[in-house]
């Protein structure tokens, strides 16, 4: 405790450079709490998912659709006790720059599907009888400041035209993971309007069990095997993976920038320590001859890397969290439930620790075997 | 018995391939309270006998001992907190640490001893006292002369009451007039507060002043 004011003293020695390596410690730790978020939530994403839920989609890929003739045999598959259908409609609001996720579902099964989509009873039974009526997520609510019983027009890119809707309920996700941004209404509107008839995008199953997953996904893919479409049936978890990975392998990218970047600024410390401890030769060795063993000296420049990667560390990870967690930042809607983790500041401030240690190690390990004598003739 | 002995030391300087030698058996003594004036050459030994007497360095064959302890054989932890305890070492260049105020450079050894803050700054307010800077222990370095500097680092030297003072060369960048208020602050250190000096110097002037006068030319004791 006594040495602390002599490091606080050594770092005020150069100010500027003592600031510009602490906010490179902080931006890289920012920076690195960021992208580590990407990843975190995207994987939450798909950890919310319900064991006991498994989707149904076209074999050759999503955005082709399914019959709506397959809904009544996927009900009757063992172990199938619900089935719920839904469509993406694509369409843009405005400008179109706010991307937000429109669907149209099923309003007798998709509620009691997914009991994470809370809705006030009143607003979901409004919802019901009325075919152009709309439910709205809380987030998407806010951000366009609109109000229950507002008229609302999406232009279709897919189903094109301008479609009006009435918001008749707002839900809130039980689990912040879940989107709070998606745009629901009845499927049968959509069916209506367009010309020919529209066909679900995939079928969404409640399982009486969710042991009986592999059963069933292997019972249903069996039984359209050779239809004209072939189904691809996997856990809800699988499902939402999917998208995950159509970002392509977001987690290796993220995870590569975030350690380039620290291994970057490991270099800008490193060289930032190496340049104090060669200015200090002289007093090292003036510390030397007063009686500072080879140790405490080797513990003080330590302590130096240890404050400013630790300060920088700590003004960037805890600065992110602050930031996301103030400003709802949600990645437009991709990424709902941004959140900079207990695990990630852990993991930021266990890579600060060998950032210190790494940066510290070799101006200390010089510090430690400095040779008095010779150091003091380069002060002498 | 005489406080700093020094027996048939030898020391030998590797010089890229030339051994060089300083040392071929110096052998001599200081005693307590006493206030010596090491002069001689450049390359006489000077330096490098003051070095050895503060544990800087080892002889390549002999002894030093001071006050009883045999410096020349201690391990380099326990020679770091011998010194701490036992020597005041001054510098020509003063060797004050900048980011430090007068303060801050004198209570230096001071944590390294087990003293609580308070008592440490009892302690520095005494040093500085008696170097007569009292009122200048908030300023950095580059804020006093450099006699106010180096009497600063009289004040470092003595803050722990040593054993030994081992003075460098300390008048050779000072003006006269600080070189000869040095030069008292070290004369009243021996007489009044009985502190044993080895000053290395130069200067025939500041070597007046000591109670005795040591010549070291190649190594070897002349006078």
């Amino acid at each position: 405790m006594k040495l602390i004011p002599l490091v606080l003293a050594n770092l005020r020695r150069h100010r500027l450079r003592t600031l510009l390596t602490t906010l490179g410690v902080s931006l890289a730790m920012f920076l690195f709490a960021s992208l580590r978020s990407v990843v975190t939530t995207l994987n939450a994403g798909t950890e919310i998912a319900s064991a006991s839920r498994m989707v149904v989609q076209n074999a050759n890929a999503i955005v082709f659709t399914l019959p709506m003739s397959y809904r009544a045999r996927l009900a009757a598959v063992p172990g199938v006790t619900e089935v719920s259908w839904a469509n993406w409609f694509g369409g843009q609001y405005g400008d179109g720059r706010v991307f937000f996720g429109q669907f149209a579902v099923d309003p007798e099964s998709y509620f009691t599907m997914y009991p994470e989509i809370q809705v006030p009873p009143d607003q979901l039974d409004a919802f019901k009888h009325e075919r152009t009526a709309a439910i709205v997520g809380k987030g998407l609510m806010d951000l366009f400041g609109w109000h229950v019983g507002q008229n609302v027009t999406l232009r279709g890119t897919i189903f094109p035209g301008d479609w009006v809707f009435t918001i008749r309920g707002v839900y809130t996700p039980s689990n912040k993971a879940l989107d709070d941004r998606s745009f629901l209404f009845q499927y049968a509107y959509l069916d209506e309007r367009t010309e020919h008839r529209i066909e679900p995008g995939w079928y969404t199953l409640k399982l009486s069990d969710p042991a009986l997953a592999p059963q069933v996904a292997h019972t249903v893919d069996d039984m359209f095997r050779n239809s004209s479409a072939a189904t691809k049936t996997g856990t809800e978890k699988a499902f939402n993976q999917s998208f995950v990975t159509m970002w392509g392998n977001v987690q290796f990218l993220m995870n590569s920038i975030g350690m380039a970047v620290v291994f970057a600024i490991l270099m800008v410390t490193g060289n930032a320590m190496m340049m104090t401890a060669r200015e200090r030769t002289g007093e090292v060795a003036v510390l030397k001859t007063i009686g500072f063993t080879d140790r405490t000296l080797f513990v003080l420049v330590m302590m130096e890397a240890g404050l400013v990667t630790f300060t920088g560390a700590f003004i960037g990870l805890m600065g992110a969290k602050a930031l996301y967690s103030s400003s709802g930042f949600n990645g437009f809607g991709f990424l709902p439930g941004f959140d900079v983790t207990t695990a990630t500041l852990a993991i930021g401030f266990g890579i600060t620790l060998v950032l210190a240690l790494a940066s510290g190690l070799v101006p200390a390990l010089r510090a430690y075997r400095l040779p008095i004598v010779q150091a003091l003739r380069h002060v002498e | 018995m005489s406080l700093v002995q020094v027996r048939d030391v030898h020391k030998n300087f590797q010089r890229d391939s030339q051994q060089v030698s300083v040392f071929e058996g110096l052998t001599l003594d200081f005693e307590e309270r006493s206030f010596t004036a090491l002069m001689g050459p450049s390359g006489s030994g000077k330096s490098t006998l003051l070095n050895l007497l503060a544990g800087l360095d080892r002889p390549s064959s002999g002894t030093v001992t001071v006050a009883g302890s045999e410096v020349s054989s201690m391990s380099p932890g326990k020679l770091a907190a011998w010194r701490a305890r036992h020597i005041g070492f001054v510098f020509q260049s003063y060797n004050l640490l900048p980011v430090l105020t007068a303060f801050q450079n004198v209570e230096l050894p001071l944590l390294l001893a087990p003293l609580s803050k308070k008592d440490r700054a009892e302690r520095v307010k005494i040093a500085l006292g008696v170097v007569g800077l009292e009122d200048r222990m908030d300023h950095y370095p580059r804020q006093l002369s450099g006699g106010q500097e180096q009497r600063t680092a009289i004040a470092r030297a003595i803050v722990s009451d040593p054993t030994l003072i081992l003075l460098d060369e300390p008048t050779g960048q000072l003006d006269k007039k600080s070189a000869q208020e040095v030069l008292g602050l070290l004369q009243r250190l021996n007489a009044e507060f009985k502190k044993t000096i080895v000053m290395v110097t130069h200067d025939a002037h500041a070597a007046e002043r000591a109670l005795q006068v040591l010549h070291l030319d190649k190594g070897e004791l002349t006078a």
